[in-house]
C-alpha cells in the first residue's frame, strides 16, 4: 500500500492528472524535481533543520489523562500539531514545497486557502525564504477569517479575494489554477492539501508523513506497542494522510478519517465527500466529490472552513474503496461540543477542524477496553475560531 | 443480432469513416481557405437563443462551431467565459440540453460541431452512453479542456468507435515529448492554445506563434487551429497567414454580454463573424498539403 501512486499518479482508479495541456509540462517538471530532491541528502537535512529549529518539531504525543478518565474507555493520546509554528500542521508541507520551489529556481509562490491556515503557513515560508507571495481566498472566507487575512498581510503576502462562484475554497483553487497557468514558468503553486493533480497528493502526503513517523516512534516508547486506532479529520486530507501513511502496512492499526458532517448528511449541507458523495473529477484528480446529477459541483458546508471543500484527496478515496481506512462524518454541533470538551478537560483549545476528530474519538473511546489506545491528530489550535465559536454559542465578543 | 443493434453498429461504422470535421477541412484545403471557428456558450443568453446564434454564425461564415457546455468550476477560462458559463448554468444549460440542441440544429445544417467543456459532466453522464448519444445527436468532435491524452483512454474507448473526434490541445509550454503524445491521440484538428494562460485575457503575438505552427506541420498531417487571445479581425487575419483555422470565443461572448438585453444581439454577433470571415478569407496562401 505504501508504494502508491503508480507512475502516472493513480491510486487504483483515483488520482491522476486532469488539467489543461498548458499545465502538464509543469506538473511533469515538478514531479521530476521532487523525485530527485527526495533522494538528496542535503535537501533532507535542510528540511529537517527548518522543521526542528523553525517549526518546532518534534511535536509532543500527549496522553490526555483527564479526557480519558472522563470518557471511561480507551486511552486517548493527542498528537500536538497545534503546537507547530503558525498553529497547525500546514507548516510541514509549506516548508517542504517552498524549499523545493527555491531549488527549482521559481521566483514567486501562490497558494489557495480556506480557513487561512495554509495561507498563513505559505506567507510565513515566503517571508522566511524571501519569495513574493499571493494567496487566493474566497471573499466569503475573507469575511469569516479576517484575523488570518491580517496575519498574511503582516507577513508580507498579498491576499486576493475571489468572488466568483460560491466565493469559498473551491473558487480560490480555481483562481489559483488560473494564475498558475498564466505564470507557470516563474511561479510555484504551493498546494495546501493532498489534493489537485499528481504529484501534489503524493508530495504533500510525504511532507506531512513526519506526523505519522514521529507518532509511531513516540507511541512505541510510551506503550511498547502500536495504537489500535488513529483518528484524524479529513477535508482535503493532508493531516490524516500524514498520520496514516507510515501505518498503512500495519494492518492491526485501524484508520479513521472524520469528515465534516455539517448540518447532517440528510440535509445535503455538509462536506462529507466520501460518506455522502460520488466519484467524479474536480481540480485535477478523480476522487469522491459532491455533485448534482448533471455533474456540476455542489457547494460544501461545514462550520469549519478548513473542511469546507466538496472533494477529498485521491489516496483517501482509495483507502476508503479498499476498506483500509474507515470514513465517518461528525456534525457541526458535535464538533462544537468536542471543542468545549477538550478545552475544559485538558486546557487545550482545538481548531474546529481537529474538534471533528476529537468528537469521533469521544464516541469511540467508551466502546473500547481500557488497555486500548487511540491517537487523535490535533492538527491545529483554535485561536482562529474564536469568532465562529462565539457566534455559534450565541456569545457577542 | 437484433435489428436495432445492427442499426447502431452500422451507423457507428459509417460515422467513423466520415466525420464532418474532416470533410470541412478537406474542402477548405482545396479552396486554399482558412477555417473560422466561432465559440458559443450554451445557454448564454438562453438555450433557445443559442440555437438562433448557431444558425446566425453559420450564415455569417462559420466553418465549424465550438459549443461550450457550462461547468460550475471552469478553471481554464478567463473572466469573460467564466461569466458566460455562469449565465449558461443559470439558464439551465446541461450536457443533455446540449445534445438536444445539436440534434435540432442538425435538422437544417451540416456544419461540424465541437463540444467544448470539462470532464466531470461527461463522466457523470456515463462514458458509453455519452459517446452513443453525442454521435447520434450529430456532434463531431470533443474538446475536453481538463482531459489530457494521458487520462483519455477510458473516454476514447467509447468515442472513437462512435466516430467522434477527440480534439487535443497543444500549448506554448508543450515540449517534444508532449507533442508526440498529443499527436498520438488527436483527431480532427489540433487546437493550439496560442497564449500561456486562460481564455480571453492575453492578446496573441502572431510572430511568436507562427514558427511553432510551422514546426508542428512537420509532425502532423492534421489541420491546426489557433485560439485563445484572438479578438479582432486584424489578429484573425494575422493568424490565418499560417494556421488552418482561427478560433474566436471570448470576444464573441463579450459581444453577447454587451448586447444581452437588446433585440439586435444576433445581428451584432453575425456582423462580427462576417468581419472575421472576410479577414481570414482575404489571406490567400498555399495550405498545408502544398507546403
Amino acid at each position: 500500500m505504501q508504494n502508491l501512486p503508480d507512475r502516472r499518479g493513480h491510486y487504483g482508479m483515483f488520482g491522476g492528472r486532469y488539467v489543461a495541456e498548458t499545465l502538464m509540462p509543469a506538473l511533469i517538471e515538478l514531479e521530476r524535481a521532487y523525485r530527485q530532491i527526495s533522494r538528496d541528502r542535503n535537501f533532507r537535512q535542510q528540511l529537517q533543520k527548518y522543521l526542528r529549529d523553525y517549526a518546532g518539531r518534534e511535536t509532543p504525543l500527549y496522553f490526555a489523562e483527564r479526557l480519558t478518565a472522563r470518557l471511561g474507555g480507551a486511552k486517548i493520546y493527542l498528537k500536538r500539531e497545534d503546537l507547530c509554528h503558525t498553529g497547525s500542521h500546514k507548516i510541514n508541507n509549506a516548508l517542504g514545497q517552498a524549499l523545493l520551489a527555491r531549488q527549482m529556481g521559481k521566483q514567486r509562490l501562490i497558494a489557495e486557502t480556506g480557513a487561512g491556515q495554509h495561507g498563513v503557513a505559505t506567507a510565513t515560508v515566503a517571508a522566511l525564504l524571501g519569495f513574493p507571495c499571493e494567496v487566493f481566498m474566497g471573499s466569503e472566507d475573507v469575511q469569516r477569517q479576517s484575523l488570518n487575512v491580517f496575519r498574511m498581510k503582516l507577513l508580507g503576502a498579498q491576499v486576493r479575494p475571489v468572488s466568483a462562484g460560491s466565493a469559498t475554497l473551491k473558487d480560490a483553487i480555481n483562481e489559483a489554477l488560473r494564475d498558475w497557468v498564466t505564470h507557470v514558468e516563474t511561479t510555484h503553486y504551493l498546494v495546501g492539501s493532498t489534493m489537485s493533480a499528481h504529484p501534489y497528493p503524493m508530495m504533500v502526503r510525504d511532507f506531512q508523513s513526519v506526523i505519522g513517523k514521529e507518532t509511531k516512534r513516540q507511541i512505541l516508547r510510551r506503550e511498547g506497542r502500536l495504537p489500535d486506532y488513529l483518528v484524524a479529520c479529513v477535508g482535503g486530507g493532508s493531516n490524516a494522510m500524514g498520520l496514516f501513511y507510515p501505518f498503512l502496512d500495519n494492518r492491526e492499526v485501524r484508520l479513521v478519517g472524520v469528515e465534516g458532517g455539517g448540518r447532517g448528511l440528510d440535509t445535503g449541507e455538509h462536506a462529507a465527500s466520501i460518506c455522502a458523495g460520488s466519484v467524479g473529477i474536480l481540480h485535477g484528480k478523480k476522487t469522491y466529490i459532491l455533485q448534482d446529477e448533471m455533474g456540476q459541483i455542489r457547494p460544501a458546508h461545514s462550520i469549519s472552513a478548513g473542511l469546507d471543500y466538496p472533494g477529498v484527496g485521491p489516496e483517501h478515496a482509495y483507502l476508503h474503496f479498499t476498506g483500509r481506512a474507515q470514513y465517518v462524518a461528525v456534525t457541526d454541533s458535535e464538533a462544537l461540543e468536542a471543542f468545549q470538551l477538550l478545552s475544559e478537560s485538558e486546557g487545550i483549545i482545538p481548531a474546529l477542524e481537529s474538534a471533528h476528530a476529537v468528537a469521533y474519538a469521544a464516541k469511540l473511546a467508551p466502546r473500547l477496553e481500557r488497555e486500548q489506545v487511540i491517537v487523535v491528530n490535533l492538527s491545529g489550535r483554535g485561536d482562529k475560531d474564536m469568532g465562529t465559536v462565539a457566534n455559534a454559542l450565541g456569545v457577542t465578543l | 443480432m437484433s435489428a436495432t443493434l445492427y442499426g447502431t453498429w452500422s451507423k457507428s461504422i459509417s460515422a467513423s469513416k466520415k466525420n464532418r470535421i474532416d470533410e470541412v477541412f478537406a474542402a477548405l484545403r482545396q479552396r486554399g481557405e482558412v477555417g473560422l471557428i466561432p465559440f458559443l456558450t450554451l445557454g448564454d443568453p438562453s438555450v433557445e437563443a443559442t440555437l438562433t446564434l448557431m444558425r446566425k454564425v453559420e450564415e455569417a461564415g462559420a466553418d465549424l462551431i465550438e459549443l461550450g457546455v457550462p461547468f460550475s468550476d471552469p478553471t481554464a477560462d478567463g473572466p469573460v467565459l467564466q461569466h458566460s458559463l455562469e449565465v449558461g448554468l443559470r439558464s439551465g444549460a446541461t450536457l443533455t440540453r446540449a445534445l438536444e440542441l445539436v440534434q435540432q440544429f442538425r435538422r437544417s445544417s451540416q456544419t461540424p460541431i465541437v463540444l467544448y467543456g470539462y470532464y466531470n459532466p461527461i463522466f457523470r453522464y456515463g462514458l458509453e452512453a455519452f459517446a452513443r448519444d453525442a454521435a447520434a445527436a450529430g456532434i463531431d468532435g470533443l474538446l475536453v479542456v481538463d482531459l489530457p491524452p494521458d487520462e483519455a483512454d477510458e473516454l476514447l474507448q467509447w468515442t472513437r468507435p462512435a466516430g467522434l473526434h477527440f480534439v487535443c490541445l497543444l500549448a506554448p509550454t508543450s515540449g517534444p515529448e508532449r507533442i508526440r503524445l498529443v499527436l498520438q491521440h488527436a483527431a480532427g484538428f489540433i487546437y493550439y492554445v496560442s497564449v500561456t494562460g486562460v481564455t480571453g485575457v492575453k492578446p496573441i503575438q502572431p510572430w511568436e506563434v507562427r514558427p511553432v505552427i510551422l514546426a508542428l506541420r512537420q509532425e502532423t498531417e492534421l489541420p491546426i487551429g489557433v485560439g485563445f487571445g484572438i479578438s479582432t479581425a486584424e489578429q484573425a487575419a494575422a493568424v490565418a497567414a499560417f494556421a488552418d483555422a482561427v478560433v474566436v470565443g471570448s470576444a464573441l461572448m463579450r459581444l453577447v454580454d454587451q448586447h444581452r438585453d437588446q433585440s439586435d444581439v444576433d445581428e451584432v454577433v453575425a456582423q462580427f463573424v462576417r468581419r472575421l470571415k472576410e479577414a481570414t478569407r482575404n489571406v490567400k496562401r498555399p495550405l498545408a498539403g502544398a507546403m
